[in-house]
């Protein structure tokens, strides 16, 4: 299959290794990868901060740049910005009166998944173990967040790939359905509340006694690995993508209490 | 905006207890210092929350009862004039007066007029969400008519000359100590003995109210459902205190939203397993008092209806945020918001606070009133409330809907752009094409020379000093993954790139 990567924006900028071991998993399959270079971001926060208008050259350009790619499906490791791919684009593009627009989003937003649900519902990985020879001897938790559960319904898809892979020791997160309290903008337009929530997410993460947090989403765990940084925790956050990509051979770089030293993957 | 006819050519916007007088921002700053607060409301919010999940999950048909709410509404949205008028000719034809307020102050009048008429000075109160939203209890006072709340939490309230914080348990924010001492200090002839155990607390309120209920020859009340059909109005509560008020005096005055009414009695049948399971997290609540004009000899001969506008049509106009009219006031979403756990309803201004709130006060009010465009920022859209809504209103669209609407409202006007402003357009420029994201990524590693040696960035500048109160920002990569796929990417089986030894983690 053919699979084109939308890496979005913060983790093309921030977290590049969630993209790369993203690659790795699909090649893994063998699948071809395609990166599409016109792509940027998903035009989320501005929407999500009422920039409607500021919002529609960003969109434009996802659309463009992907339905001009030849590709079966598309791809993100995010579900927040796979769940704005899918429903903010189209409703921005008919709130403007495009219609070209809107056809050509919703077209691509129907060929998009989220990453757990593309390994799972579409390339059938169930057992990420004996399927991607994924390892990864830690003590993990894993915060589900909220776009990929509430707007993508994804259910336990990232639970179950996360608790398929060998050597792994998974901790229930407490209240693991709650806001972390990123929210984008409100992280900063409502610091305060912000702080709040993510205070008792954090607390609810160390109680786990995991050494780190996993997720399927960049931007929920720059939040919360920000607060953990902060409060001088030893637990950091890790994309679960870097977890199914780790191999005996070449195992995920993990900063912090678990960092793992082997040739590779770190410096 | 699209227009039809019969739509008022110029919405009156609510008046009264709907604008947030000063900022969310601001004002949760303050509630979220109140140690009290938060442990109250976290408690009672997860315990009403838990309830309902289970009460809910029970109903195998939940999703189509939504859908079936969400659809009535829809419909009575659709042709609300024409239900009106339906309700009104059966409203009168059984005997019962209506009244038609176009605000707060229109309707606070009508009813004080009312009384007065009655010659009386007291009136006994049901809880009411119509009448909190005019102040209609401080208008009678100013007026000289003393309006007793009966509604335990209402009374807590009232008593503690408070403001309600919940639609659904008003004194949510004081737990059973503070309730004693407020009894203690405010409840004529009460017991000096009073404990905090709640079985002796309700005695006492039970004790005081009964002299009300047996003296009082008027009551105020609101209604959950007003039937056009049949012209029939509908209370839906658990105390017993409603019924004593509907049954007892000899005049009956009731506020109502005009979004409160539902094609027929069939459709009751939808609501009445929404609403009870959605706002106590009970099967069925205690009492569901029904009356239809005016019975002789049986009850308040004397029976009123004042239909309330304010801001209804106003928020009708606006077609994204219209379907806000759906609710029937249950108050599950503001149960499961992360955001209303942590500073109470008082922090949202309005008398409709929470998710609901955050999207019904700028609605009826207009989203420049006052400090109410703050409101739909009060939100980190986890989208919680949707999920919890018994009749599906899409609250996080309608909160970026209204956001959409500030930022809009305020194009053009300001001489000096904001920093969001600013931020906002560079960004657009910025993530609008691939080329110009990725010649900016070549800055990442000035990114990483700013973050120093303990490799994070703990303090920014203007805005966004709110993200750097409480989380660090990990210092950038040295490359950009669009730099790493066009310099070293290659598919298994093919040539590979120079290889570099490369630090992944930020």
């Amino acid at each position: 299959m053919r699979i084109a990567l939308f890496a979005t924006c913060i983790v093309d900028a921030m977290y590049p290794a969630t993209a790369r071991a993203t690659v790795k998993i699909l090649e893994r399959l063998g699948h071809e990868v395609v990166f599409p270079s016109g792509q940027a971001c998903c035009g989320q926060m501005h929407v999500n901060s009422g920039y409607i208008k500021e919002a529609v050259p960003v969109i434009a350009n996802h659309v463009n740049a992907f339905d001009t790619e030849d590709y079966d499906v598309a791809v993100a490791p995010s579900g927040s910005c796979v769940a704005s791919v899918k429903h903010q684009h189209p409703m921005v593009a008919r709130s403007c009166g495009d219609k070209d627009l809107e056809t050509r989003a919703t077209a691509v937003g129907a060929k998009t998944y989220e990453l757990s649900e593309l390994l799972v519902d579409v390339l059938g990985v169930t057992d990420a173990g004996a399927q991607l020879g994924s390892y990864f001897p830690h003590r993990v938790t894993y915060h589900p967040s909220c776009h990929g559960m509430r707007l993508l319904r994804l259910g336990d898809r990232q639970a179950r790939l996360l608790g398929s892979v060998a050597g792994i020791d998974m901790a229930e997160l407490p209240e693991a359905d709650q806001c972390c309290g990123f929210g984008g903008t409100f992280s900063m337009k409502n610091a305060d509340v912000s702080s709040a929530m993510l205070e008792d997410k954090t607390a609810n993460i160390a109680a786990t006694g995991a050494s780190l947090c996993a997720g399927g989403d960049a931007s929920c765990l720059m939040h919360i690995g920000g607060g953990l940084s902060r409060q001088g925790s030893d637990v950091t956050t890790l994309h679960l993508a870097e977890i199914l990509a780790s191999t005996l051979e070449e195992p995920a770089s993990v900063t912090g209490e678990v960092r793992v030293t082997t040739g590779k993957a770190t410096r | 905006m699209s227009t039809y006819l019969g739509m008022p050519s110029l919405p009156v916007h609510g008046t009264g207890n709907l604008h947030a007088s000063e900022s969310f921002p601001q004002a949760a700053h303050r509630e979220l210092a109140n140690t009290q607060l938060r442990a109250n409301l976290g408690h009672a919010t997860h315990t009403i929350r838990d309830k309902r999940i289970q009460v809910v999950s029970e109903l195998p048909d939940w999703e189509q009862l939504r859908d079936a709410g969400s659809a009535i509404k829809e419909s009575v949205m659709a042709r609300l004039p024409e239900l009106l008028e339906q309700f009104e000719k059966n409203f009168t034809a059984r005997g019962g007066v209506i009244h038609w307020a176009r605000d707060a102050d229109e309707a606070n009048g009508i009813v004080a007029g009312l009384i007065r008429e009655t010659g009386e000075t007291e009136a006994v109160k049901i809880k009411s969400m119509a009448t909190q939203e005019i102040g209609l209890n401080e208008y009678l006072e100013e007026q000289g008519i003393a309006a007793y709340e009966t509604d335990l939490a209402e009374l807590i309230v009232q008593l503690d000359h408070d403001k309600p914080s919940h639609i659904l348990v008003p004194a949510i924010h004081k737990n059973r100590t503070q309730v004693r001492d407020i009894f203690l200090r405010e409840m004529e002839g009460v017991d000096r003995e009073l404990t905090d155990e709640p079985a002796r607390l309700a005695a006492a309120a039970r004790a005081h109210l009964r002299r009300k209920f047996l003296t009082a020859k008027v009551a105020v009340s609101g209604a959950n459902f007003a039937l056009a059909d049949s012209g029939t109005l509908a209370v839906v509560e658990s105390e017993g205190n409603g019924r004593m008020c509907l049954t007892l005096p000899e005049t009956l005055i009731t506020v109502m939203g005009v979004e409160k009414l539902l094609p027929t009695w069939q459709d009751l049948e939808v609501f009445m397993q929404l609403l009870p399971r959605s706002s106590t997290g009970e099967r069925m609540n205690p009492y569901t008092s029904l009356w239809t004009g005016v019975t002789e000899g049986d009850g308040p001969q004397n029976v009123h209806l004042v239909l309330l506008d304010n801001g209804r049509s106003a928020a009708l106009a606006d077609e994204m945020g219209r379907s806000a009219l759906h609710c029937i006031r249950c108050s599950a979403c503001m149960n499961v918001c992360p955001v209303y756990e942590r500073t109470g309803g008082h922090a949202y201004g309005s008398t409709y606070p929470g998710p609901i709130g955050a999207i019904l006060s700028p609605l009826m009010t207009g989203i420049q009133a006052e400090e109410n465009n703050s409101l739909p920022y009060a939100s980190s859209l986890c989208g919680a409330c949707y999920d919890a809504c018994p009749v599906k209103i899409n609250i996080p669209d309608i909160l970026v809907h209204l956001r959409s609407v500030d930022v809009d409202s305020k194009r053009g006007k300001k001489k000096i752009p904001t920093q969001m402003d600013i931020g906002m357009n560079a960004a657009s420029w910025a993530l609008s094409s691939g080329k110009r994201l990725g010649m900016l990524e070549k800055g990442l590693p000035l990114g990483r020379l700013a973050a120093g040696p303990d490799k994070k960035i703990t303090k920014l500048p203007g805005i966004a000093a709110g993200w750097t109160q409480s989380r660090d920002i990990p210092a950038p990569p040295k490359q950009s993954f669009r730099d790493w796929w066009k310099k070293e990417h290659h598919a298994p089986g093919t040539a590979p790139a120079a290889a570099h030894d490369q630090e992944d983690q930020p």
